[in-house]
């Protein structure tokens, strides 16, 4: 075995995504109290009742921080952040484009080294993507030719202009303002995000696509993505992200709301890459987000499928209410943790309306020193005649000093429930490398096959592209995890 | 005149019951349990009097035992007139905790409170504070004894709410093997509340099966905590049968510090009427090449609430460990309820750790083969309920008591 892939040289895998874009930003000093959230809500010339409603969050969020109730259950540890230095603020100075060829060739090339190209989109088929830029949103393929389906795309800010009665409908409805600590943040200060409507029996013929890209420094990104999809509608949405490397850590908390009225189906998927911190842990993405998907109609589906393998801490808990009657919910989840990362990540099940389904497969990898929790929660309320739900949990361990851990909360309040959980870990089968090793397969390769492999009954949810981009990644993020 | 260490140690315990207080749902271990009734109560603390108790009375609270010792506490004394201490083989030391601490309380030192953690759980806190009496059991190195040590709680319920805090310490010596039965029963009617707390220390080799079985009436509260330590290639056995109280909580600890060691947790508990039943177990597996294996079953009917909470610890460097946890619900009537949380946290990464829980109803494919063999429904759902709980049953040593216990079982299922 080659000594350079020790389980610590891991650690020297490159962060491919770690470059920095200078463009000129234009950034409001760090600090938050009211005159922060007036100066975005103006920025963003918003009516009155939405700047009332950041103004009800910021409120809550300064009497949440006072009382220090930050969340402290998830096993994710971090030094106190302070919520005064950061910039909650930071956009290109050129903005709001009405076509392509007038966004800065800078941040245009910014996407293509993403692997992107925004131009490419246009005529690559299929993905009309919604690209923010730190705070704001640069540009929105295709959203004309959706406009002719009734299908409405665009940045968040540019539906608060466009569709205000839609927003204000929808807003807030499955995650409140007042959720939990992070999301009342999000609620007070969000810059953007994507905004989808997909109108009564509409199937999308293509999939929407967000990419988030935080590149100031010292900034925070609150992105809010509200998803709505009418009676007998369908989507398919993906999500992408990716940070320059800074020391600094930064935070990130978005909210992601979902509704699917009766017999309208969301698929959401996400590829997230933050950048995850140095080998010593320095530095990195603190990716503290609520998403929340409602079933509200009868027949409806909304699946979760998650690829997580950046940010220095992962905290997020992709959720299903499942209160219309046959709706069904689905998480299909890939965490890896290598050098010092931390996720905890997972889901939450609420069976609320009768033969309501629900399936959770949660496949994490842990390298280095890596801690990786699943956190889950399936609740069958006493109404929930007939709720059926299965989760598996697995999780693989590469190297002696990484953590895999297990929280699954069942409750169960309907006798005519079936629940059922089940959960392993192990290590890389030693047989396995063993039997790819003498097939002429290098370390690398057979590990980077197995992980796969491992990882497929997850991976095989994602839209193709994506697919292919999560499996190379996971193989970038294990270069030399086992020795 | 106790020893001055004992005195330090229960004063300490009893100034941190103080400070703790008793716990509320705030509390990850007690969110799903909530014990303010308990804590509004105002105990008494039990007497030992017992002219009322005849011994056929005792005999049909329990069961005709076997030809072994059998030791019996009210209200947590000691009452030796319905004991009998037959002699037992090889040496094995059954005595009152009060005796022991009279004649040898360095013995006992550092063992007594040593595995309970009274700095962080209130009840053990408060039982090392308020212990009234007890039993010390000593298994002699290399002593195997076939027959059961039969310790028997009896609360007895005054005109106050009464409360007892029996304790129970058990060393078993390199070699050993035997098995304690902890017999958890009620004489009379009212409120009581029975605090239990034991500690074992197993020995290199040393073999233990320790069974609890808890059939309270249901006017009590019934807390438990078991502390087990286990060193190079012990064996434990433990059950936790919960059939009575109309709150029940099962605490199970197994720290496995030698290599080689294994530990079996097995448990059953049935919920009916409003019972709450909840069990919390914890796997530490603390060195390497240790293993365990664990098989908790539910069965609740009426409105009752049931809880299982188990957590399996793989301490970093603990390789070779293998555990394997399962935890298997019935929900039998539209008002029950169960929460379960198995819970593995793992810092090691040659290991094999599974868990799986399932909730679900009886099979309706053998109720209807049942039936269609002309079994009335009511007993065709009590045989199947019996044989779901049977797998757990099974696993106990002594046919006296597993058939003690699977009668008990389809008697109160029948009944329902």
């Amino acid at each position: 075995m080659a000594e350079s892939h020790s389980p610590e040289s891991l650690a020297e895998r490159e962060y491919e995504y770690g470059f920095t874009t200078d463009v000129e930003q234009e950034t409001l000093p760090p600090g938050l109290d009211e005159s922060t959230v007036r100066f975005i809500s103006a920025q963003k010339d918003e009516p009155e009742w939405l700047l009332e409603w950041r103004l009800k969050a910021l409120r809550r969020f300064l009497e949440l921080e006072e009382r220090e109730t930050e969340p402290t259950w998830a096993m994710v540890h971090y030094p106190k952040i302070d919520y005064q230095a950061i910039s909650y603020w930071a956009a290109p100075k050129q903005q709001l484009v009405e076509s392509l060829d007038d966004v800065d060739p800078e941040l245009l090339s910014t996407y293509e080294k993403l692997g992107i190209p925004l131009e490419e989109q246009k005529r690559l088929a299929g993905v009309a993507v919604d690209a923010v830029f730190d705070s704001v949103s640069v540009g929105t393929t295709f959203k004309a030719e959706l406009e002719k389906q009734g299908i409405l795309f665009c940045s968040f800010s540019d539906a608060v202009q466009r569709w205000p009665d839609l927003i204000r409908q929808y807003l807030g409805s499955v995650v409140p303002y007042s959720d939990n600590f992070f999301a009342c943040l999000n609620s007070a200060v969000f810059s953007d995000g994507s905004f989808a409507y997909i109108p009564k029996g509409v199937r999308c013929p293509m999939e929407l696509s967000t990419y988030f890209r935080i590149n100031a420094a010292n900034t925070g990104q609150f992105e809010r993505t509200l998803l709505v999809a009418d009676e007998g509608a369908y989507v398919s949405y993906l999500e992408g992200c990716t940070a320059p490397m800074r020391d600094e850590n930064q935070l990130h908390a978005a909210v992601v709301e979902l509704v699917a009225l009766d017999d309208a189906e969301i698929k959401y998927s996400t590829v997230q890459n933050w950048y995850p911190g140095d080998k010593d842990g320095k530095g990195g993405i603190y990716n503290f987000v609520t998403k929340r998907g409602a079933c509200r109609g009868k027949r409806s589906k909304i699946s979760w499928t998650q690829v997580e393998t950046g940010s220095a801490i992962t905290w997020k808990y992709p959720s299903c209410i499942l209160q219309g009657d046959d709706s069904v919910g689905e998480f299909y989840s890939v965490a890896l943790t290598a050098n010092h990362q931390q996720a905890d990540t997972g889901t939450k099940m609420i069976h609320l309306g009768k033969n309501t389904k629900s399936t959770i497969l949660s496949k994490g990898i842990s390298a280095g020193f890596g801690q990786n929790t699943y956190r889950g929660l399936v609740r069958v309320q006493p109404k929930a005649e007939g709720a059926r739900n299965y989760s598996q949990c697995d999780s693989l361990l590469l190297g002696d000093r990484c953590g895999a851990h297990t929280f699954p909360y069942l409750e169960v309040k309907n006798s005519s429930a079936t629940v059922e959980h089940e959960a392993t870990t192990s290590k890389i089968g030693e047989d396995q490398l063993f039997y790819c090793r003498q097939r002429g397969i290098s370390e690398e390769d057979a590990v980077s096959m197995i992980v796969n492999g491992f990882c497929k009954e997850v991976l095989r949810e994602l839209p193709m592209e994506f697919a292919v981009e999560a499996q190379k990644l996971l193989g970038v993020s294990l270069e030399g995890a086992v020795g | 005149m106790s020893a001055a260490w004992l005195q330090e140690l229960r004063r300490e315990a009893a100034a941190r019951f103080e400070e703790l207080g008793y716990p509320t749902t705030r509390l990850e271990d007690w969110r799903y349990t909530n014990v303010g009734a308990l804590a509004k109560t105002d105990w008494v603390s039990g007497e030992g009097r017992h002219d009322d108790v005849t011994p056929a009375d005792l005999e049909h609270l329990t069961f005709p035992v076997f030809a072994c010792s059998l030791f019996v506490f009210v209200n947590g004394h000691f009452a030796g007139d319905l004991s009998s201490p037959r002699a037992l083989a090889g040496g094995v030391e059954v005595t009152t905790l009060s005796d022991a601490l009279r004649d040898d309380p360095e013995g006992l030192r550092g063992r007594l409170g040593g595995l309970a953690d009274s700095k962080r759980r209130a009840f053990a806190a408060q039982n090392l504070a308020c212990f009234e009496d007890g039993a010390v059991v000593r298994i002699p190195a290399g002593v195997e004894i076939e027959q059961p040590i039969h310790l028997v709680f009896l609360s007895k319920p005054g005109a106050a709410p009464t409360d007892s805090h029996p304790r129970v310490l058990v060393v078993a010596e390199s070699g050993s093997r035997a098995t304690l039965i902890e017999d958890y029963v009620t004489f009379g009617e009212g409120e009581f509340f029975t605090n239990a707390v034991t500690e074992i220390f197993l020995e290199p080799n040393a073999d233990l099966e320790h069974v609890r079985f808890q059939r309270e009436s249901a006017r009590g509260y019934h807390v438990s905590s078991l502390h087990v330590r286990q060193e190079r290639d012990s064996r434990l056995a433990a059950h936790s049968i919960s059939l009575g109280a109309t709150l029940a909580r099962n605490d199970v600890e197994a720290t496995l510090v030698g290599e080689g060691a294994h530990a079996d947790l097995y448990g059953l508990f049935l919920g009916t009427g409003r019972r709450l039943v909840d069990n919390h177990t914890t796997l530490d597996h603390a060195v390497p090449h240790t293993t365990s294996q664990e098989l908790y079953k539910g069965i609740l009917g009426g409105r009752s609430r049931g809880i299982f909470h188990g957590r399996v610890i793989v301490r970093p460097d603990a390789q070779k460990t293998d555990a394997r946890q399962s935890s298997k619900n019935l929900l039998l009537s539209s008002g029950a309820e169960i929460d379960t949380k198995p819970q593995l946290e793992i810092h090691a990464d040659d290991v094999k750790c599974s868990h799986g829980s399932t909730i679900g109803q009886l099979d309706e494919d053998a109720l209807f083969y049942l039936r269609s063999r002309g079994i009335e429904e009511e007993q065709a759902r009590a045989l199947l309920t019996r044989a779901f709980a049977s797998e757990v049953t099974d696993a106990i040593r002594s046919d006296v008591l597993r058939q003690r216990v699977q009668d008990q079982l389809l008697e109160i299922l029948e009944s329902e």
